[in-house]
């Protein structure tokens, strides 16, 4: 699904990435943990295609294209999704209109004909249900007004009207009581298939209890330096990143 | 994706000339260049008009030689040359078309171009469209239909020879020909324009629409519109308005006026789209309007203005509340790019008992650009229990272009209530990533944005003019994020 390369990256200069290694396959949930400042949610904006950073080497391959020459609407229209962990308000649009207009973009990067309006109405009544989101906040301006777990399960209706084949989930637990993040996970979950991969971004063990990852990774200092089973989120949790940090010294 | 930065945003603008930037030839008939009252009698004398149409342009020509250009307006022009403007043009069209299928098939390509299907128009909207071409209306339709309502529809010409009694009695009562430079000048001086009136209790059963067109190089418009809605009658009257593109300024000066009788009410809408100048500042009309509604007891006027084109706007649609609660309403997008400028608003003069207002104003600035508000809200003091709510957004969409808003509240009675918000805001990139991340391009991000931003002004438009709108927004600002 996709394959990351010795990436480095800067912002201003600033060395974020500094030679990360991935590799997910199709099937497969991958959590990506670290402490602060790890670089966690860079890797989460290079790979969506934000402008901000210089990739200055490696490479990226998505479904057997380069990734880092494809443009950010393209990535997307090819099936990558991210849940943002701030998403954004946009007041006077509203999400079926916005969705819609997605939707049909991917389409038509498809080369298939515009979602009916039929189709869709019933794609939103059946995905709006597996986040339990409100009818109503389907119909009202994206994310305008969205208590903070609101935006979150929007996020992941979202994810499920677009059917990606890889999301990046950036640190969606954040802020979620524990019954939003049940419903955020069983969406995510349900979603789960064969044919799509999930990278699951996130500080804390708690989500994973949820959503069950294959692989666990810690990002450290740009890079990955250690990946295990899911009983390694289980032993960060237990015991900090500081015996990793430990592990690096000696090594 | 790589960054977009100032050139390309310069390269895309270059691109993006202006869309109806055409030219129908057709000769006209044409006064002299130069202003005087020998001018104005050959105008007059033209239009085979009565004394009295005379005398009141004379009157308002001596009226305006004594004035001067007002400067107040946040906006930098050089002043017209006024011996250089030609005040008549008028397509050589010995008579009126019976039907569409008489048109000259160049006007038709014209209106195509314009993208007005009129036979469309007519058979799938039922909208009646009154076309002026250079200062004289071409062709009136939907008017024997009008006729069995008693309701009038014709040009302004038209209803001087026709129906002088109504013209005298209400032309200049909202705006008089002293009351500001050009309206003064437009009064010596209009050509053409629409008179409308809706008899007593009849509710108008379709848009009344008029596109105004100028099209003779260096030839100024100044187009009159008079409508009366008569005592609980209604009328929703549409204006849209598209020019070619001209290397010199072009002044347009035109004067609005509407009257609501008692309990009537008009809904008044405008898609302004002349042309702005090139991306250099270069050329572009001038709007210099005068427009106002007289409200009588329980009446209700709302304005609707889409404003993207012109070099400089200088324009303020307003309500003279003079009957007890009466209603004004002005709602507004004004969209400027490269050196475009615009000053405008709009004046609420409560006068009467229980009279409310409603302001909503959309800038949004793009290139480097420079979008005004400028509002009065004034309540009179026998004006007990007067209502105003305003609200003033601006959007910029790059580092060089400003947003000013200037409001004025006079209040001299105590039980008025009066609000006033306002917000300025640039679009967000995150707003724009977040869009691209969900497979929207840059484009379709910022028309949704944008749209999404003026949805309670678009929302005020008649259905067809919406969709005309939101085009044109988009048009407006492709490639303007920066």
């Amino acid at each position: 699904m996709i394959t990351i390369k010795n990436l480095h990256a800067n912002i201003e200069d600033k060395a974020i990435l500094k030679g990360l290694n991935l590799e997910v396959k199709a099937g497969e949930v991958h959590a990506i943990m670290g402490p602060n400042g790890a670089g966690k949610s860079t890797l989460a904006s290079i790979l969506a295609g934000k402008e901000d950073y210089e990739i200055t080497e490696g490479s990226v391959s998505f479904d057997g294209e380069d990734l880092l020459e494809m443009e950010t609407e393209d990535r997307a229209r090819e099936g990558l999704f991210l849940a943002f962990q701030y998403p954004v308000e946009i007041p006077g649009v509203s999400n079926i209109n916005f969705l819609r207009t997605a939707i049909n973009e991917k389409r038509e990067h498809l080369g298939e004909d515009p979602i009916s309006a039929k189709d869709f109405m019933a794609l939103v009544r059946e995905k709006s249900k597996l986040v339990e989101l409100d009818a109503k906040l389907a119909s009202r301006s994206v994310n305008e007004g969205f208590s903070g777990g609101e935006k979150k399960r929007n996020e992941i209706f979202q994810m499920a009207m677009l059917e990606p084949k890889l999301a990046i989930l950036d640190e969606t637990d954040s802020g979620l009581d524990i019954d939003a993040l049940r419903i955020v996970a069983n969406g995510v979950n349900t979603l789960k298939s064969d044919n799509n991969a999930t990278i699951v971004i996130t500080h804390y063990q708690r989500l994973l209890d949820y959503i069950v990852p294959d692989f666990v990774h810690v990002l450290y200092d740009g890079r990955i330096v250690k990946s295990g089973p899911k009983e390694l989120a289980l032993e960060l949790e237990e015991k900090g990143y500081d015996w990793i940090k430990e592990e690096l010294v000696e090594a | 994706m790589a960054t977009y930065t100032e050139d390309d945003l310069a390269k895309d603008l270059e691109g993006k000339e202006y869309e109806f930037g055409f030219t129908t030839d057709i000769e006209s008939d044409k006064a002299p260049k130069g202003l005087n009252e020998d001018i104005i009698r050959f105008i007059s004398a033209k239009k085979e008009e009565p004394e009295w149409m005379l005398e009141f342009r004379l009157d308002a020509y001596r009226t305006w030689l004594e004035m001067t250009e007002p400067e107040w307006a946040h906006v930098r022009y050089d002043k017209p040359d006024f011996q250089d403007i030609t005040y008549y043009a008028a397509p050589k069209q010995s008579k009126k078309y019976e039907s569409w299928d008489d048109v000259d098939p160049e006007m038709k390509e014209t209106m195509s171009k314009l993208g007005i299907s009129m036979e469309e128009q007519k058979r799938l909207t039922g909208v009646a469209v009154d076309f002026v071409m250079d200062s004289v209306s071409v062709a009136t339709s939907f008017k024997a239909k009008l006729k069995e309502l008693g309701i009038i529809f014709c040009s302004f010409s038209e209803a001087v020879q026709e129906y002088p009694e109504l013209v005298q009695k209400y032309m200049g009562t909202v705006v008089p020909k002293q009351d500001n430079f050009y309206a003064a000048l437009n009064s010596a001086v209009f050509t053409d324009g629409s008179f409308c009136y809706i008899p007593k209790g009849v509710r108008c059963p379709m848009e009344l629409s008029t596109y105004f067109r100028i099209n003779e190089s260096g030839t100024g418009q100044f187009e009159r519109t008079l409508v009366v809605a008569d005592k609980g009658s209604y009328v929703s009257y549409l204006e849209g308005c598209t020019a070619p593109q001209r290397d010199e300024n072009q002044l347009h000066a035109a004067v609005v006026e509407l009257i609501a009788l008692d309990d009537a009410e008009i809904k008044y809408s405008t898609v302004q789209n002349w042309f702005p100048g090139d991306k250099e500042g270069k050329g572009g009309v001038f709007n210099f309007v005068t427009k106002r509604g007289m409200c009588h007891t329980n009446s209700k006027i709302s304005w609707t203005q889409v404003e993207t084109g012109s070099a400089v706007t200088w324009k303020y649609p307003s309500c003279v509340l003079k009957g007890d609660n009466s209603i004004g309403e002005f709602y507004s997008v004004a969209v400027t790019n490269n050196f475009q400028q615009a000053d405008t608003g709009t004046k609420m003069i409560h006068i009467g008992k229980n009279t409310k207002s409603t302001i909503i104003s959309k800038g949004i600035s793009a290139g480097q650009s420079q979008n005004s508000y400028r509002g009065l809200v004034q309540i009179h003091k026998n004006a007990e229990n007067a209502r105003n709510f305003s609200q003033c957004d601006s959007l910029l969409m790059t580092d060089r272009c400003g947003a000013h808003t200037f409001p004025y509240i006079e209040c001299k009675n105590s039980t008025a209530k009066i609000e006033h918000e306002a917000t300025t805001s640039k679009i967000g990139e995150d707003q724009i990533f977040y869009c691209l991340q969900r497979g929207i391009d840059e484009e379709k991000a910022i028309s949704l944005i944008v749209n999404g931003y003026a949805k309670e002004v678009l929302n005020q438009l008649p259905m067809e003019f919406a969709v005309e709108a939101q085009k044109l927004l988009t048009i407006s600002l492709e490639g303007s994020v920066g």
